[in-house]
This record gives C-alpha cells, structure tokens and sequence, in this order.
C-alpha cells in the first residue's frame, strides 16, 4: 500500500470542546500531527492577547488546526459520492486544511508589524523547506509539497479544494468563530454548523448553499459581525496589542542603539535586523516571549520596564473615542503636552483603527473584489447571498469604523494637580 | 497617528479620481511593489492579489469624511468612484507627510485597463518564479480571463517601464 493511502490500524481521535471528536485514520495526517512544527502551535495562542479580556481564550493554534481539519474531513464525506468532486484531492484538502496556519508565530499580529514578517510566507516556507513536514508530504509525491503551499497560498489550480479552506465560507472560518466563542465564554458566534454542511455542494469552481439552507448561513454571517465587535475588536484587547507592539518597537530601537541589555536578546536578534532564518522563527514561540518580557521588567532602561510590567501584570492603557478628524489639533497639542510632561508620546500616545485588524466582512463580491457566497436556486441558477437575504443585505453595506486613543492614566494622574500641563490633559481627555 | 492613511489620501490626491475598487487594489499593490512605501497586506484571492486591509482602510476615510465613493450602476454590475474631499486635503496639508512622488507611475497604470492591472498584479505576485513559469501560473490561476501571448508581452514590458526587476 502506498503512503499515500495508507490508513492507521485503528482510527485515533482526539476529545474536541467544540467538534466533540476529531477523527484520524490517514497515516500521513498522523504523522503530520507529530511533527515538532505542528507541535509548536501549542505554544501559539490562538487569540493572541485576548485573554487579558476573557480569561478562557487561552486556546492555541494547534486547536483550531486539528479543528479546521476535522471540518474539512466532515465536508469531504459528504462530498464523497458527488460527481463534482474528484476524490484524488481529499488528501491533499485534509493536508491543506491541517496545516494552513502553521506559519503563525507568537503574537502574529503585532510581531508582523514591528518586524515586517508575513505567516503566510512562513507557512510556505516550513513546508517547502527542509522540515519534517516537508519530508512526510514528499513521501506522499515529490509535487506534493508545492501543492499544498499552493492551496493554502490560493494558487491552486483546482479552485473549488481552495474554496473549501479559504473562502467567505470555509472550513477555517467555521472552526475558529465556535472555537473562540466556546473558549471566550461569549454568547454569540454560534451557529449550526451541521446545517450548513448538509446543504454545502460542490459545484464547478466553488463550494455553494443550496437554497433552503439560506438561514443557517445567515445565522454565520451574523456570528462572524459580532465577533469581531464583541471579541476581536474589544478595546481591552486592543490596548494590550498597543503595549505589545511598543515593547517590541523599543526593544528594537534599543538593539539599533547598541543598548548593552542584562540578558543578551539571542532569540530576538535576528527579528530586530528584520531578517530571522526559518530555525530562527521556529525557535522563537509564546513562552520564549514572556520569558524576556519578565526579564526587561527589570532592565535600566524606563520605557522598556515599564511597558513590560504593564504587559505581564496587566496594567493597561485607558481608551477614549477618539476622531481623528475632528480631534486632530487636539492630537498635535496633546502630543506636545506629553512630552513637556516628560512622558514619551512615540510609546505613550496611540491611535488604533479598526482597520488595524484586518477582517473580512462579508462582501457580496461586486466590482469583482472577491467570490461571494453563492445560494443554488431549485432550478440550479446562482444568486449572490445578499440579493435573497435582507439580514445580509443589512450587515454587507456601507461598515462601522472605529478609532479609539490609549495613554497611561496613572502617568497623568502622577502630575503635579497644580500643574497646567496635567489640566490641559484632562481637559481633552475628558472632552 | 493614522500614518499609512495619509500614505493613502496622498495616492487618492495624485489620482485626482480613481473608478473601480479593483483598479484600486492593483494600483496599490504595483506601487507596493515599485517599493512605494504602502504597507497593506495582500493575499492571493480569485481575482488577484487583494488587500483587506486596504477595503477596511478606505472604508475608513470615507467615515472619516475624506474621501468620498460613489456608486454608478454600470450594465449588470455596480462601479464605484473615489475623489478626495476638502477636508481630505486639509488633512494632507496638516500632516506633512514625506511621500515619494507617485504621478508618473500613477499615469502610466490609468492608461491602461483594470484587466490588464489585473494582468500585472497577477504576474508580480509570482515574482520569485521564472519567467515561463510565472505565464504558466497566471494562465492556470486565471484561465478565465484567456489573457493571449500579447497581452502578457504587453504586461512584461509594462514591468520593465514601472521600473520593477525581474
């Protein structure tokens, strides 16, 4: 028996909080699971900093891998018999699906910004290059490897095996909305998932709804919007990320002032000259980054400890509504405040957009942006889900926007009271 | 503060006016690539490179009252319009942005078809292949355009005018 088609002797599955189940019988998923690069998404939270927010979103991204997989394969026996599907792309689908996010490094958001890194290239590169992953997918076929990078990258000829992993309505999206409301604790993001799989067909290019399944997808869409307001954009979150992305931002700007650090930043080096190997990024997980954040808590310099303390100890910066076109001049002024009040506004003074954290709405594809969900009328004819639907109609339309400023309240609260500088603060501040 | 916005409203100044959002997708990402300092991410989508990002970000301008979209009912499909609003340009003249200048750039891409940027896009985004293999991509990834051997002639000496190595 090939590799390829080799099956386990005994099925394995793994308790899952939100599928119940994940179900493995393909050798080569097995194995896959047991390499130290999959492994290494255990020490990657899933949510990054949101469990300042909530404290159960500690989940990590070798659940949501195992997750996504297992929605492919539930996807995939359904498909089985139908005459769209080619059954010679299901392993390739189930391999895809695994190993989509194996690129993501620690606090992926805020470490792509300061150091102008991209998980997808890493994703690439792991299976591409000289891993163990890479060595398990060329024993399925020497092709092999570039054909998974190539779905996951959206390259992939078959477009119908992308749709399934990346699409407006993918196994990916499917797995984390429930994964993070179960492990959030929040109400929303729910949805009946086996619905939409029952009425999921293959059709040409593209994954489509049969018609009378038009609500559970509704139910989704709407999952996915309040999400993204409740959870992926709380401004607790956000003000966290702020901190983050300035203790990396100063920490660099150290490293490029020749700062002798107590503990020399070996992991970090390569990240701060913008140029980390592959061994280098694999190397570098969640626990390495707390670990040097308790170590700068005590370094000399007072930007850096101070940022890091508020960090490990969860003494975040307050937020206010801010709009950054009628409050311009207030921004220049209270720029110039701070610094005369000796509080650095470059790591002190933040505007967060929404826009910072990129999401997808739901687009209904006009002006060809991107290929929208599409609903499989009785007499086999496609109409765009927001043309049948007046909830999605509602929700794909002109999107809320939101900025809001974070500063240090104790810092300002520590000036003097008969300080003109603090009063004129709090004069903006409080509106 | 609002820093790659201004790096937008910059390029929506130079554009006068700009119609269609994926002409607006391709144009970033050309510039991206002609190492204008755009930092918008893209992914690979069924219709090219495509920037979230870049949505959400002029989504923003518009709420912010820069920049303004209009959207005209073309046959069978809807287009949109983009100018940049007085207040817009207020905010351009505070910020004092160092930008390089993007007009000779800006010219030669509105010049020439939104499918034809689709063409370029598309190409750039598989810069690291060779040549023959990047045409082989492009006609698989997109066989439905039917883009001819001209037309990708066409889209490699265009590369070479906007100053892109290959």
């Amino acid at each position: 028996m090939s590799y390829q088609s080799e099956q386990l002797r005994e099925e394995k599955v793994f308790k899952d909080p939100v599928h119940r189940y994940v179900h493995v019988r393909d050798r080569v998923i097995w194995d896959l699971i047991g390499t130290p690069e999959f492994q290494r998404l255990r020490r990657i939270k899933q949510l990054g900093t949101s469990f300042y927010t909530f404290h159960g979103a500690e989940h990590s991204r070798f659940n949501h891998s195992l997750g996504v997989y297992e929605i492919v394969r539930r996807i995939l026996e359904n498909f089985k018999e139908h005459p769209d599907w080619n059954e010679d792309e299901r392993l390739l689908c189930l391999t895809a699906g695994l190993l989509h996010d194996l690129g993501h490094g620690p606090y992926s958001h805020s470490f792509e910004k300061v150091f102008n890194l991209d998980h997808e290239d890493y994703t690439r590169e792991i299976i591409l290059g000289d891993t163990s992953v890479n060595r398990i997918l060329k024993r399925v076929d020497p092709k092999f490897p570039q054909n998974v990078a190539d779905v996951i990258g959206k390259t992939y000829s078959n477009k119908l095996v992308v749709s399934i992993i990346s699409s407006q309505i993918d196994a990916d999206r499917m797995d984390y909305l429930q994964r993070d409301a179960y492990f959030t604790g929040v109400s929303y993001g729910h949805f009946d998932m086996e619905r939409i799989l029952r009425v999921m067909r293959p059709m040409d290019e593209q994954v489509v709804i049969k018609a009378t399944g038009m609500h559970a997808v509704e139910d989704y869409i709407m999952s996915r919007y309040q999400m993204y307001w409740q959870v992926y954009f709380h401004p607790v979150t956000r003000s966290s990320e702020v901190i983050l992305t300035k203790i990396l931002h100063r920490a660099k700007h150290l490293y490029e002032q020749n700062y002798k650090f107590k503990l020399a930043p070996l992991h970090f080096e390569s990240f701060f000259k913008e140029a980390p190997t592959l061994e280098d990024y694999l190397k570098l997980d969640e626990s390495i980054v707390m670990y040097y954040f308790q170590i700068w808590k005590d370094e000399d310099d007072e930007i850096l400890s101070d940022l890091c303390n508020r960090f490990v100890n969860r003494h975040l910066f307050k937020y206010i509504e801010f709009n950054p076109n009628h409050q311009f001049e207030q921004w220049m002024e209270l720029h110039k405040l701070f610094t005369e009040a000796g509080i650095n506004p470059d790591y002190y003074l933040e505007v967060d957009s929404s826009s910072d954290l990129p999401y997808d709405f739901y687009r209904p594809g006009e002006d060809e942006e991107r290929l929208p969900i599409h609903l499989v009328m009785k007499n086999d004819e496609l109409r765009e889900l927001s043309r049948e639907s007046d909830i999605v109609e509602a929700i794909s339309g002109k999107k809320r926007t939101d900025h809001k400023l974070y500063f240090p309240s104790d810092f300002i609260e520590a000036l003097s009271d008969d300080s003109h500088i603090k009063k004129r603060i709090l004069e903006i501040l409080e509106g | 503060m609002l820093q790659e916005h201004a790096k937008l409203i910059t390029f929506f100044s130079e554009c006068k006016e700009l119609v269609g959002r994926k002409r607006l997708q391709k144009m970033i990402y050309i510039l991206k690539k002609c190492q204008f300092p755009f930092s918008e991410r893209y992914q690979f989508h069924f219709y090219g490179p495509y920037s979230e990002e870049l949505t959400l970000r002029v989504q923003e301008l518009i709420n912010l009252g820069f920049l303004q979209e209009e959207k005209e009912k073309k046959s069978g499909y809807y287009q949109y319009r983009y100018t940049l609003t007085g207040e817009g340009e207020k905010f351009l003249d505070h910020y004092n942005l160092d930008m390089p200048n993007m007009d000779e750039h800006i010219e030669k891409m509105s010049e020439t078809s939104s499918r034809f940027l689709e063409l370029v896009s598309t190409m750039l985004f598989f810069e690291g292949m060779p040549k023959e293999e990047v045409e082989e991509k492009v006609l698989t990834v997109k066989k439905k355009q039917n883009y001819t051997s001209e037309e990708l002639q066409q889209a490699w000496n265009f590369i070479g005018d906007m100053g892109i190595q290959h």
